[in-house]
C-alpha cells in the first residue's frame, strides 16, 4: 500500500486528507499514481490535473517521474506559501 | 556542530523575540545578530484580512527547515541559526515566523537571514488560508517569491 496525503486546497477540494492506495501494476511513478487517483471521478480528475500541483515522495519534493512503491508516503499539494 | 547550533521549531504557540534574541546573542565571538519577524497584516492583494490560518506537512516541514539551515551554513560562516514558524490560526498583528542568525560579521548575517526567509517561502510546506470580508481564501504562491529564491542560485 502507498500512503497518500493531501494538503491545503487539494485536501479541501478533494474532501480527503489521507488514504491508502493499492498500487496498480502500471503504477510505477508519482505521475502514474496521480493518473490512477485522477481516474477516480471527475472531481478528482480536475483537482489532480492542476499544472501547479506538487508531489513529495517520502517527504521530499520530487519530480513526476520519481518511482513510487508499496510503503512509500506520497503527498500532493499546491505551491507553498509560508513565511 | 551545526545541529547543536540550529534551533528549528514548528509550533502553534507564540514566541518571545527578546527570549530568542537572548538565546542567540550570548556569544562574544559574534559581532552581528540579524533577525526577521513575519507578522499577520491586515491586507493582501487589496482585500481586508481578518485572520490567517497556517497549515503544514508535519515531519516534512521540520526536515526542510533543517535542510535550509544546513544550506545557509554552507554559504556563509554562521554561528547560531534559529527558525521558528507557527501553525494554526493567528489574529491580525500576531507573529508568524522568526529567523535569527549570528555571525562574526554583518554581511554574512544579513545575507543568510534573507536567504533563509526566501527559501522558507518557496521550499517549506506551509500554506496560508486567509479569512476576510469575502470569506476564506488560500493564498496563491507569488512568482516574486520564486524569483527571490532563484536569485540565490546564481
Amino acid at each position: 500500500m502507498i500512503n497518500v496525503l493531501f494538503f491545503a486546497q487539494v485536501r479541501e477540494l478533494l474532501g480527503e486528507n489521507a488514504l491508502k492506495v493499492e498500487a496498480s501494476d502500471s503504477t510505477k511513478t508519482a505521475e502514474d499514481l496521480r493518473a490512477q487517483l485522477a481516474a477516480k471521478n471527475d472531481k478528482w480528475g480536475k483537482v489532480l490535473a492542476s499544472d501547479k500541483l506538487l508531489v513529495a515522495v517520502n517527504q521530499t519534493i520530487s519530480s513526476w517521474d520519481t518511482p513510487v512503491e508499496d510503503g512509500d508516503e506520497v503527498a500532493f499539494f499546491p505551491p507553498v506559501t509560508g513565511g | 556542530m551545526s545541529a547543536f547550533l540550529d534551533r528549528v521549531l514548528v509550533q502553534t504557540q507564540d514566541f518571545s523575540v527578546p527570549d530568542e534574541y537572548a538565546r542567540i546573542a550570548d556569544d562574544n565571538s559574534d559581532g552581528a545578530v540579524v533577525t526577521f519577524i513575519g507578522k499577520v497584516r491586515d491586507f493582501n492583494d487589496g482585500s481586508a484580512v481578518t485572520d490567517l490560518t497556517l497549515e503544514h506537512y508535519p515531519g516534512m516541514t521540520e526536515a526542510v527547515l533543517n535542510q535550509i539551515a544546513v544550506e545557509a551554513r554552507e554559504r556563509w560562516p554562521l554561528n547560531k541559526v534559529t527558525i521558528i514558524h507557527r501553525v494554526g490560526t493567528m489574529a491580525l498583528g500576531e507573529q508568524i515566523v522568526f529567523i535569527g542568525v549570528t555571525s562574526a560579521h554583518r554581511k554574512a548575517a544579513f545575507a543568510a537571514c534573507e536567504f533563509l526567509i526566501d527559501f522558507l517561502k518557496t521550499k517549506a510546506p506551509f500554506w496560508k488560508l486567509e479569512a476576510g470580508d469575502q470569506g476564506k481564501n488560500w493564498v496563491e504562491a507569488k512568482d516574486a517569491d520564486e524569483q527571490a529564491a532563484k536569485m540565490w542560485q546564481k
